[in-house]
């Protein structure tokens, strides 16, 4: 295979790629962010205190997070199919994607608001704000930095999903390294295809890095301070990341 | 300004129940700086959390600005409207600062002026007017981490101040700074307390702080009020706890046959030359132990600590002559033990 032969192929692959994980990280955020804040609000000590409601919320999150991908893509084929009228091609691999990263999102949010201390909140609440308040004015931004991770460490784990998008038609960079490089022993473009992927993920993860830390080094810590029973710290951040793809 | 009436508050945990407020009833005049005092698990938090209802208590009330707030809380466990609002007149300074790391100092100065829906021009214009008063007139671009303890304090207080309240709680506000820095901020509240007619009711576990600026003090031990008053009427009692806390004079007896007593001195009485009256009249020997003359509260009282030869009881003309000149007299170790704060103070 000849570079001119291999050009379009790639350039439409990253294209589809970006297109299917821009989408499915947008759909997670948008998605994640309050299940995971939910998760903090109603926990035993929260501010919504509700323990039914929190055990219900942790255990579909568990369940759709243990659900290894490809089956999750495939239970879902009804589902996407309401949704977007196929269960072939980009927009039908977005769903499960998205779908499998909403959960997965919301632990990271859960860990990083959990780490905002609870005297804000409570400086808050004296300030006579309501619970919307606390969300929108101290838990949300206060966590930005680890949210900021929490997203990066989310589009890395999509990309990785997004391989095996091909499966149902998506295109993009897995499939072609499997059909290309695996199934017709195009080992070069194969690596091609590998070292590009290496590239997207170093770029991603030095952008996300880069001003997770710019808003740490900003604000910094405002004093070491006692985290309050709404703050305990469950599961670190590390432990849900290691078992991304 | 603030009362409560017999305020408790019970802990449940894992079926234990922990009784941290046990019928407090708690008076705080208007425009006067209240100092509660008491060791780590006297249950002083749970009270200044209680005047401002972020802990519900279990029974009792608590009426703020003549306004009864454990009427306003309702029975969920959030807070409604009315008692958001009403937080809102209370200022509430913490210990460890509790300003946003996201926030510029003059955004944290906003925050309470954002909740209660005050435009943007007016926000920022009370918001740097605030910092000048506290004098961080040039750190409002500033972020909290780039400041030292006391200055995060006073953006601490100018926060607190923003919705123009009528009572400032302190929780420990000093607790976390050095004493230089704590007695600046102490001449601020104090400063505040005037010229804005703040009252301010603070808890703390350091005397000084009560010592250099309170008008009345409570002493708290095991979730009860044990002893409270204003500076002078805690002076004037004998055998108060809080009053030899406040004002310790040392010096131990040098033998066993001897009376050693407190003598305080305030108001007319300071002025007599009553020691060497006394030695003349009764032609007794007296060493003074320790002395001082201090400032507390605003008044200026002078305590001595002296000592007569024989037991009590043949002493009790002279110390009835002293009393009869209006001072105030306690026999040490006539009561065996001495309070017990007085030695949490030689620590």
């Amino acid at each position: 295979m000849t570079w001119s032969e291999m050009q379009p192929l790639l350039s439409q692959a990253c294209w589809d790629t970006l297109y299917m994980v821009g989408w499915s990280t947008l759909i997670a955020v948008v998605g994640g962010l309050p299940l995971g804040v939910l998760l903090v609000l109603t926990d035993r000590g929260g501010l919504l205190q509700n323990v039914l409601a929190n055990k219900v919320i942790g255990q579909i999150v568990n369940i759709a997070r243990s659900m290894p991908f490809i089956i999750l893509m495939v239970a879902l084929m009804t589902f996407t199919r309401w949704i977007t009228g196929t269960t072939i091609g980009r927009e039908a691999a977005i769903v499960p994607l998205a779908i499998g990263a909403i959960p997965f999102f919301a632990r990271l949010v859960e860990t990083a608001v959990r780490e905002v201390d609870g005297g804000l909140v409570e400086a808050v609440q004296s300030m006579g704000g309501n619970t919307w308040t606390v969300v929108r004015k101290v838990l949300v931004p206060e966590a930005l930095p680890s949210l900021i991770s929490s997203t990066t460490t989310t589009i890395v784990a999509l990309i990785g999903y997004s391989a095996m998008a091909g499966t149902v038609g998506a295109g993009g960079l897995g499939d072609i390294a499997i059909r290309y490089g695996y199934q017709r022993f195009e080992t070069e473009l194969m690596w091609i295809t590998v070292a590009i992927l290496a590239v997207v993920i170093s770029v991603i993860q030095f952008a996300g890095d880069y001003s997770a830390r710019g808003l740490h080094r900003r604000g910094g810590h405002s004093g070491p301070a006692p985290r309050l029973r709404l703050l305990k710290a469950k599961e670190p951040a590390a432990a849900d990341a290691g078992q991304a793809v | 300004m603030i009362t409560t009436s017999g305020l408790t508050k019970v802990y449940r945990s894992r079926g234990r129940e922990v009784t941290a407020l046990d019928g407090v009833d708690l008076h705080v005049r208007e425009g006067e700086v209240y100092g509660v005092i008491g060791q780590s698990g006297a249950g002083k938090s749970s009270l200044i959390r209680c005047v401002n209802l972020l802990e519900r208590p279990t029974s009792g009330t608590v009426t703020v600005a003549g306004q009864d707030l454990t009427a306003l809380a309702g029975r969920g466990p959030r807070a409604g409207k009315e008692l958001r609002r009403a937080r809102s007149r209370i200022g509430m300074v913490f210990q460890h600062f509790n300003l946003l790391s996201s926030r510029t100092v003059q955004e944290n100065v906003e925050l309470p002026l954002e909740i209660l829906g005050t435009s943007g021009r007016e926000r920022s214009r009370k918001a740097l007017e605030l910092l000048d008063l506290v004098g961080l007139g040039d750190k409002a671009k500033v972020y909290p981490a780039q400041l030292s303890g006391g200055q995060k304090q006073r953006v601490g207080i100018a926060r607190a101040l923003a919705g123009d309240p009528k009572v400032l709680l302190s929780d420990e506000a000093t607790s976390a700074l050095d004493p230089e820095t704590t007695r600046s901020i102490l001449q601020l509240l104090r400063d505040l307390n005037q010229q804005l007619g703040l009252t301010v009711l603070l808890i703390t576990h350091e005397m000084d702080v009560v010592k250099s600026i309170c008008d009345s003090a409570a002493l708290m031990e095991q979730g009860r009020i044990v002893e409270s008053g204003t500076v002078s009427e805690l002076l004037a009692t004998p055998g108060s706890e809080l009053a030899a806390a406040l004002f310790p004079v040392g010096g131990e007896a040098s033998g066993a046959d001897r009376t050693v007593l407190d003598v305080t001195f305030h108001g007319e009485a300071a002025t007599q030359p009553v020691i060497s009256q006394l030695s003349r009249t009764y032609n007794i020997d007296i060493s003074i132990l320790g002395a001082a003359i201090d400032t507390v509260g605003g008044l200026q009282v002078g305590r001595m600590r002296i000592e007569l030869p024989g037991r009590y009881e043949d002493n009790v003309v002279p110390v009835g002559f002293l009393r009869e000149q209006g001072l105030q007299i306690d026999v040490v170790g006539s009561e065996g033990q001495e309070p017990a704060l007085v030695k949490e103070g030689a620590k």
